[in-house]
């Protein structure tokens, strides 16, 4: 079943024609994704010169022409928050917002459009969402991948690649990789994505990648720690790891959010709220697929 | 970005907030002059660095003498103060042990304080929105009162819908104390310094401390003010704020480059694509029993030209006594990072061992051109096994 995007999944672009919107499409597309189109303002009307797809003007008209279930927007940082509210007004069910640098005022006003809307947002600054064998969407390098039983939610892009390599070599598989992203101010978070694995059927086990800065970890494991264990409870097996241990308090480690301003958003104290909650806290980021097959060993 | 005391308060007065009348000078003749515009009889004269504690910080060069805020009574007294502190450098909290050099000072008119609070505004993870805080313990580390006492920090989320209204205000000042013409004072103080934040694309505004005076005015006696990077394109008047001097060089020399770059005080240059994997890069570094000379996330478009100015970077650390390179190809490309290291080890002749680890998009390729370019490069596997290899490395050497 995964969570997010399957075989279902009708994909647009929004900078469609753009180099990055252009070279991620036609990746999703090799690796067998539904993409059935864009928007590149002011080109509405043409066909894209290389993926022989239609681009719009509009989201709205291009959800109307293809029936786009989701949208993922490359457009660059400055008129990313006008492209995520864009597909919000459009009713677009699934929002993935690749983008970087967006500022985080303009996006304190794209969370309260998304109260009470109809559109879910995964990101910014994120990797992606990937079903394997069903759909890709966002840059993570589809390859790596194998369709299997462990969710994976992770803040940081490369750090979730390192999870999927590492489960894919140990033949556990993945059944969806969810990139939240690296900012302050996103779309769905940790608690968000782990209440639809634990809901999934596919999902036999869960990996949470974080990193300092913020609360989002301890928040999702306090969650864990109430709905997964425990009798009569899924009892999916967790295993956490949080980047940052050895990061200086108020320096900002490339992204937004990754900064440590209080005593509790230390990687120290996240790490310590998963091993108390029940998740099996990974010592190293090399060891995220063999800690992995040991909690499914108990 | 981060800006001097007497510059933040300058962009906050435009917005309608209470500060005090003030000049920076660079020099002790310039700080007289400076004071002779003020009414006087009480003068402030304050070191201008990017740290807090200034107060209680001590001169590198006069231990025993006076703090980097000192209040004076004379223009002479100015004039005095400004030579003790311009050219020296001052010690403080927050500075580190080598301290920074106080180039300037900020001279201001003296104020009858009758009460110190606190106030400061950010963007809050958990509501999505922006934050006023408001204490009674102004003048102490905030996050010390949120610390010991959390109960003394009142807070208000505003929403970005309908904006700051004076509800917001009056909660605070009601629960803060004030009375009488205080409460109007204080509610015209945090709609200003509200709508600054959000027009200047702030991170953080912090007046510590926000001062009550005699005649029950609300004033900032302190102001830092830090803005969003990734906002800064839309306000390019705020880039001539920018103090060059109070940065690391190594990471100015970064964001030159569009790298983002952290200098830390180990022996193993880093250079890694992702922040993610940037620090965890660090973290198992540690793990293995050495330390990271820096964090340094090339990003994803990662070509030749700029691996090879990472690599200059790395290297201008004389602490730098290995070099991990770690990729995890994604929208980057192996082989391109391949060809970048191996023209980057030739251009700038490099003398330390470089263990690199390649994985993901056209890694074959990558590990070819490493393999033929005849280079001592130590290849590693996965990430423990780079890690192993140049803590080893760092142990031979």
């Amino acid at each position: 079943m995964a969570v997010l995007v399957d075989k279902n999944t009708r994909v647009m672009t929004q900078g469609f024609t753009g180099a990055q919107g252009t070279f991620h499409a036609s990746q999703g597309i090799a690796y067998g994704s539904t993409y059935v189109g864009g928007t590149t303002p002011g080109k509405g009307g043409t066909m894209h010169p290389e993926l022989n797809l239609p681009v719009f003007n509009t989201v709205a008209e291009c959800v109307h022409a293809t029936k786009a279930n989701a949208s993922v927007i490359y457009v660059p940082a400055p008129f990313a928050a006008d492209a995520i509210l864009e597909a919000i007004d459009a009713e677009v069910p699934l929002i993935i917002c690749i983008t970087e640098g967006i500022p985080v005022l303009d996006m304190v006003k794209v969370k309260r459009a998304l109260q009470g809307s109809k559109s879910l947002l995964v990101g910014p600054n994120c990797p992606g969402v990937i079903t394997p064998d069903a759909c890709k969407i966002g840059i993570m390098p589809g390859h790596i991948h194998r369709r299997g039983s462990v969710g994976i939610v992770s803040r940081s892009g490369t750090l979730t690649y390192e999870a999927v390599a590492q489960t894919t070599a140990a033949g556990l598989g993945q059944s969806t990789c969810v990139g939240i992203g690296g900012d302050p101010v996103k779309g769905l978070d940790f608690i968000d994505v782990l209440e639809m694995f634990l809901k999934d059927d596919e999902t036999k086990s869960i990996i949470m990648i974080g990193e300092i800065g913020g609360e989002a970890e301890v928040v999702g494991a306090e969650f864990l720690r109430k709905e997964n264990f425990g009798p009569g409870k899924p009892n999916k097996p967790v295993v956490g790891f949080i980047a940052g241990a050895t990061a200086p308090p108020g320096r900002r480690m490339g992204h937004a959010g990754a900064v440590i301003s209080g005593g509790k958003d230390t990687a120290e104290a996240k790490m310590a709220a998963m091993a108390e909650a029940g998740i099996r806290v990974a010592d190293s980021p090399s060891s995220l697929g063999s800690t992995m097959v040991k909690a499914l060993a108990r | 970005m981060n800006i001097h005391e007497y510059q933040g308060k300058e962009l906050l007065r435009r917005y309608g907030v209470a500060v005090l009348d003030g000049h920076v000078a660079w020099t002790a003749e310039e700080a007289a002059a400076a004071a002779k515009k003020l009414p006087g009889p009480v003068y402030v004269v304050k070191s201008q660095i990017h740290a807090g504690g200034r107060g209680a910080g001590r001169f590198k060069e006069d231990p025993n003498g006076k703090g980097g805020v000192r209040v004076v009574k004379s223009i002479e007294d100015v004039r005095a103060a400004a030579e003790a502190m311009i050219g020296k450098t001052l010690v403080t909290k927050q500075t580190g042990p080598q301290g920074k050099v106080v180039s300037r000072v900020y001279v201001e008119d003296g104020c009858d304080i009758k009460r110190e609070l606190y106030l400061g505004l950010l963007v809050d993870r958990t509501t999505s929105r922006v934050l006023i805080m408001a204490s009674t313990e102004g003048g102490m580390e905030i996050e010390e009162v949120a610390a010991n006492h959390p109960e003394k920090i009142l807070k208000v989320a505003v929403d970005p819908a309908s904006g700051i209204s004076g509800f917001h205000a009056r909660k605070l000042a009601f629960g803060l104390g004030l009375e009488g013409k205080q409460v109007a004072s204080f509610t015209k103080f945090v709609t200003a310094i509200y709508n600054a934040f959000l027009e200047l694309d702030c991170a953080i505004v912090e007046i510590n401390p926000l001062v009550v005076t005699g005649a029950g005015e609300i004033v900032a006696l302190d102001a830092k003010v830090s803005f969003d990077d990734s906002a800064l394109f839309r306000h390019k008047d705020l880039e001539a704020l920018r103090d060059e001097s109070e940065m690391d060089p190594k990471e100015l020399d970064a964001t030159k480059h569009d790298l983002n770059y952290v200098a830390l005080d180990g022996e193993i240059g880093c250079m890694v694509n992702g922040a993610g994997l940037a620090m965890a890069t660090m973290d198992i570094i540690k793990l293995y029993g050495s330390s990271p000379a820096n964090f340094l996330d090339v990003g994803g478009t990662a070509n030749a030209a700029r691996v090879t100015e990472a690599f200059r970077i790395i290297t201008s650390d004389a602490n730098v006594k290995a070099i991990l390179v770690n990729i995890f190809g994604g929208i980057a490309k192996c082989d391109m990072i391949a060809t970048g290291i191996v023209e980057a080890s030739k251009n700038l002749s490099l003398k330390v061992p470089l263990v690199v680890r390649l994985e993901g998009t056209n890694v074959e390729l990558g590990k070819k051109i490493l393999a033929e370019s005849g280079l001592a490069i130590i290849a590693a596997d996965n990430l423990a096994d780079a890690a192993q290899k140049v803590v080893a490395a760092v142990k031979k050497g």
